[in-house]
């Protein structure tokens, strides 16, 4: 329950202080819908351990219990500080982060079983790492929530941000292989057992700044100079951002060596583009640049190599996978092939939790996690987990549509579509829709990066929804009272920059 | 800013639809292609799951059984008697691909065969996982392992032939021996890096272990041919007694026959019966060019030469080892004319003539069984789990290379061999025993290889064993005599083993 410090009828209010009668926060179908997450997440742990064991243990709910105390904790930071957050949004990435630790632990009991070992402790393996991995993901967006009551607050340290997203972009590339290098790809900084991915930091940083920049200069790049085949193309000296974008990706996808990276980088700032000015021209010049690149990109990798070669290798690979040449080759379509195996041998309703061989799937953990959980919970499974990521995306463009100021839409709207596109790009990888790509897939892999990343997305999508579905006056008023009062520095003057 | 917005949702709608259309296309249309992949290694747990069915020999001593692991798959195929069966057995490893009778049983052994639809059917509402069918061979494994231990223990130091033994009336295979043989238990080992290693050692070894001497090298036959030369003239109105023209040296065209010895035939003329007891090479030769090409040729056909399809394994199924054909060659100028030179050289078996093992085997056996060959074969019974028999081999008859009186001529002319000539070292204690030695040069320089064909009759006048035995390069002349020898023995194993 959240406890009102001021009248709800305070009109400068927001966060935890505002109670319109009238207004329905919709947090307890929020409670509700996340009851039902974890009951879905403990039943997973229930079958997995009845198909592996043949028995199920007294313990198999310790896992979804402690989650579901974390969710609640999120739940409960969210109705004293957002409480007209968007009530789905928790839920739904509750279950993907649920089902990825109990698919966690599964992989680890198979192991364990394997090697003759007692069944792992609830913290142990990579499960138990993934829940602490959750622990401090959630830590951080109840953080985020607590400390920026007001999302308009975060422009004010865009060029700051927006250094931090392009030097966190930059370290894998310019750091030697050795210390950045996983399975090809060079999205790491490795400090011995232990790694980050700064690109999953990086989007949202780069996300604020783009919206802060784009919201400045949206009248001039909406300017229309030239009128070609029905399109208003902008002038020529307003490209320089666009270009300087293009640019960066293409390094990107030269020296980090991963396709899907580049296009995320470059998706996101030419969709924030193009919501910003409303000028398609902008989606076709930055599609064409795009596609234009990786083209050259291929040709070069085909007849120079060189650092082109990779992409180049695994443009073949995706293109004939099981051709003996790409499958027998050291970093071929091993990985991919069985991947598909392995998603072909779930068929349509899948094996059930723990009654498939998803341990032939190589990096079953982290970027083939979807195709492991795709033998098991088959194409029903795999089906229902896409409709809840698009569910997640669409409610993030939502609270975009209804939010007031152009700076959250933008934000808004880049973070949802940035997670879409992400989601894309690995699941595409994997199902050979795509040449494959080292992203992982968002609140599933293994791995704290992706998931403290990804949660401070969702911790800012709720910020913006509770935003939109707030209150009309929101706003980041000096004036703002209350006794739990965030650091000020953060919601001091109104920043010029914004308009409403 | 919400129009773009609402196109960027409908952008993610698509993007997520393409990923569930090619979900639909990986788990549904192609799910079968991938879950029955060779490359799906989930495809082999799933064969080792249960148990193979076991080979044996005709004592009921397992060949080719399993042992349980621990490991993913879940039993081990183990060869007790190593190389001693591998060229009939063959092996049936993990990844590569399965020979010999393992191979062409391997529905039946496998427990995918329809004959065991009943067995399947019956566990699937028991729910275990019985076994598959087990093969009875027609070997007897006295007579194998006498063959082996003879052939591997020769007297002369050979160190590769081949030695075949067949019932001659019903065509059962009764031994089959190839020397050099492998160890079969080095190629089904789980850790398939070992398998693959012992694979290639065996592939490279100059003396070609994995090739089946038996059946699929051919080789010069030498005089053993001149029971098929022989055949011709009894059929052409010749008789045992006729005088055929002889003498010590015989030059036809570029070509001169000389006899093994000065002492044998010297005189002008020489009885049929005589000239093969002794083995006279210039009464053949001459008797080859005098009857002509087309006859020689005819009647080689008519004991099986030039038959590439004949296998041998599974009457029923038609499906076994693939024997090599033997081939008398062209004998021909190029102009199309018989070439006299070739027909005197290939009338002792030189020249072009190359004959398998298995095919002087079955020569022997047509003489003893009154001049019908029956078709040779390996699998004697078919077992299903629980051994009740499933099928057993009917014999069949494949052809009739001459008729009953030229037979019982020709089992005389080739008992008076072992009795009066080249071929005594072949007699054994209570058995009438015929047969012919052939002694073939090869290559210049190297030393001849050794042949004995024959046959066994037992005192109630029932043929109970007809032979071919093949030692390579024998030093130390009369190569013939050691591969007569062993030719006995294994003829009194198998007429003693069975219970005749």
């Amino acid at each position: 329950m959240t406890a009102p410090a001021v009248p709800a009828s305070s009109p400068a209010s927001t966060g935890e202080l505002s109670r319109i009668p009238g207004l329905k926060t919709r947090r307890n179908a929020e409670l509700g819908l996340l009851a039902f997450a974890m009951a879905l997440v403990a039943m997973f742990a229930w079958t997995v351990e009845a198909n592996q064991f043949g028995t199920v243990s007294g313990t198999f709910w310790v896992p979804p219990v402690l989650l579901s105390i974390l969710f609640l904790g999120l739940h409960a930071v969210v109705r004293m500080t957002a409480p007209y957050a968007d009530p789905v949004l928790i839920p739904a990435v509750a279950l993907i982060n649920g089902i990825g630790v109990a698919f966690l632990r599964r992989l680890d009991i198979a192991r364990a079983i394997a090697n003759k070992e007692p069944a792992p402790g609830v913290f142990a393996g990579t499960g138990g790492r993934q829940l602490a991995w959750t622990l401090g993901a959630l830590i951080l967006a109840a953080v985020l929530l607590l400390v920026v009551r007001d999302h308009k607050a975060v422009s004010r340290y865009a060029y700051t941000l927006g250094l931090v997203g392009i030097v966190l972009v930059m370290i894998p590339a310019v750091l030697p292989g050795s210390l950045s290098e996983v399975n090809g790809a060079k999205l790491w900084i490795k400090f011995g057992s232990f790694s980050i991915q700064p690109g999953e930091f990086a989007k949202l940083a780069l996300v604020s700044f783009f919206a802060y920049y784009l919201v400045r200069k949206r009248e001039v790049l909406s300017l229309a100079s030239h009128r070609f085949l029905g399109l208003d193309f902008p002038r020529g000296r307003d490209l320089g951002p666009v270009v300087t974008v293009w640019l960066l990706s293409l390094l990107v996808l030269v020296f980090e060596k991963d396709l899907g990276t580049a296009l995320m980088y470059f998706g996101l700032f030419v969709v924030t583009l193009y919501v910003a000015t409303e000028r398609s021209s902008w989606l076709i010049i930055g599609l064409l640049l795009f596609f234009g690149g990786v083209y050259v990109a291929y040709l070069l990798g085909e007849a120079v190599g060189g650092p082109f070669a990779n992409f180049y290798d695994r443009a073949q690979v995706w293109l004939d996978p099981f051709a003996t040449a790409n499958y027998e080759r050291v970093g071929g379509s091993y990985q991919l092939v069985q991947g598909l195996f392995g998603l072909g041998t779930g068929g349509l309703f899948g094996s059930g939790p723990g009654g498939g061989s998803p341990g032939f799937i190589p990096e079953v953990r982290t970027d083939f996690i979807f195709a492991g959980l795709g033998e098991e919970i088959g194409l029903f499974g795999l089906s229902a987990l896409l409709v809840m990521y698009l569910l997640i995306v669409e409610r993030g463009l939502r609270a975009a549509l209804a939010v007031r100021d152009s700076f959250g839409k933008l934000v808004a709207g880049g973070l949802a579509f940035t997670l879409g596109l992400q989601v894309f790009v690995i699941l595409g990888g994997i199902t050979g829709l795509i040449p494959l790509t080292g992203q992982t897939t968002p609140f599933l892999s293994a791995g704290g990066s992706s998931l403290m990343a990804n949660w401070l997305l969702v911790a800012m999508l709720l910020r913006i929804s509770n935003a939109a579905r707030g209150p009309a006056a929101s706003g980041a008023g000096p004036d703002r009272p209350g006794p739990k009062k965030a650091p000020t520095q953060l919601h001091g003057a109104m920043t010029e920059v914004i308009k409403p | 800013m919400n129009a773009p917005l609402r196109r960027a949702g409908v952008v993610v709608l698509v993007l997520f639809g393409l990923i569930f259309a090619n979900l639909n296309w990986v788990q549904a249309y192609k799910a079968d292609d991938y879950r029955t992949a060779s490359r799906n290694p989930r495809v082999t747990v799933a064969e080792y799951k249960r148990p193979r069915g076991v080979i044996e020999a005709d004592n009921g001593v397992a060949l080719a059984k399993n042992a349980e692991t621990d490991d993913t798959l879940k039993y081990l195929r183990q060869y007790p008697k190593r190389e001693i069966y591998a060229p009939v057995l063959g092996y049936k490893p993990v990844s590569l691909g399965a020979t010999g009778i393992e191979e062409t049983e391997n529905d039946f052994l496998s427990g995918e065969s329809d004959k065991l639809f009943a067995d399947r059917l019956a566990d699937m509402f028991t729910g275990e996982e019985t076994g598959g069918g087990n093969v009875i061979l027609s070997l007897k494994s006295k007579a194998q392992e006498v063959a082996w231990k003879q052939m591997t223990d020769n007297e002369r130091g050979a160190t590769k032939g081949a030695a075949v033994a067949i019932d001659p009336r019903t065509g059962a295979i009764q031994a089959l021996v190839s020397m050099p043989s492998y160890d079969p238990n080095k190629l089904v080992t789980h850790d398939k890096a070992a398998a693959a290693k012992a694979y290639q050692e065996l592939n490279a070894d100059p003396s070609q272990p994995m090739l089946n001497r038996a059946l699929a090298q051919t080789l010069p036959p030498g005089s053993t041919f001149k029971v098929v030369v022989s055949a011709a003239a009894l059929q052409n109105g010749y008789d045992v007694d006729t005088e055929i023209p002889a003498g010590s040296v015989y030059q036809e065209g570029g070509a001169t026959i000389r006899n093994a010895e000065d002492e044998v035939c010297p005189g002008s003329e020489i009885s049929l019966k005589e000239a093969l007891t002794e083995s006279c090479n210039t009464g053949f030769a001459k008797l080859g060019v005098k009857l002509g090409a087309d006859k020689v040729k005819g009647a080689a056909k008519a004991f099986g030469f030039e038959d590439d399809t004949l296998k041998v394994g599974d009457l029923e199924s038609g499906d076994g080892l693939k024997v090599a054909a033997s081939r008398t060659g062209d004998i021909a100028n190029p102009d199309g004319s018989t070439d006299k030179a070739a027909l005197a050289q290939s009338s002792i078996g030189q020249r072009d003539v190359r004959m398998t093992p298995l095919q002087g085997a079955l020569i022997a056996a047509t003489v003893a069984n009154g001049g019908e060959q029956m078709r040779p074969y390996l699998v004697q019974k078919l077992l299903s789990p629980d051994r009740r028999t499933i099928y057993t081999a009917s014999p069949k008859k494949r052809s009739d290379p001459v008729n009953g009186e030229v037979a019982s001529k020709l089992k005389e002319m080739m008992v008076s061999v072992v009795e009066n000539g080249t071929g005594k070292k072949a007699r054994i204690d209570g058995y009438t025993v015929g047969g012919k030695t052939g002694t073939a040069q090869n290559a210049e320089g190297k030393d001849p290889h050794g042949w004995f064909i024959g046959f066994a009759f037992n005192d109630k006048g029932e043929p109970v064993s007809a032979v071919c035995v093949m030692l390579e390069n024998v030093r130390g002349g009369h190569a013939s005599a050691e591969a007569a020898r062993i030719a006995g023995l294994i003829m009194k194993a198998a007429a003693g083993g069975g219970g005749n």
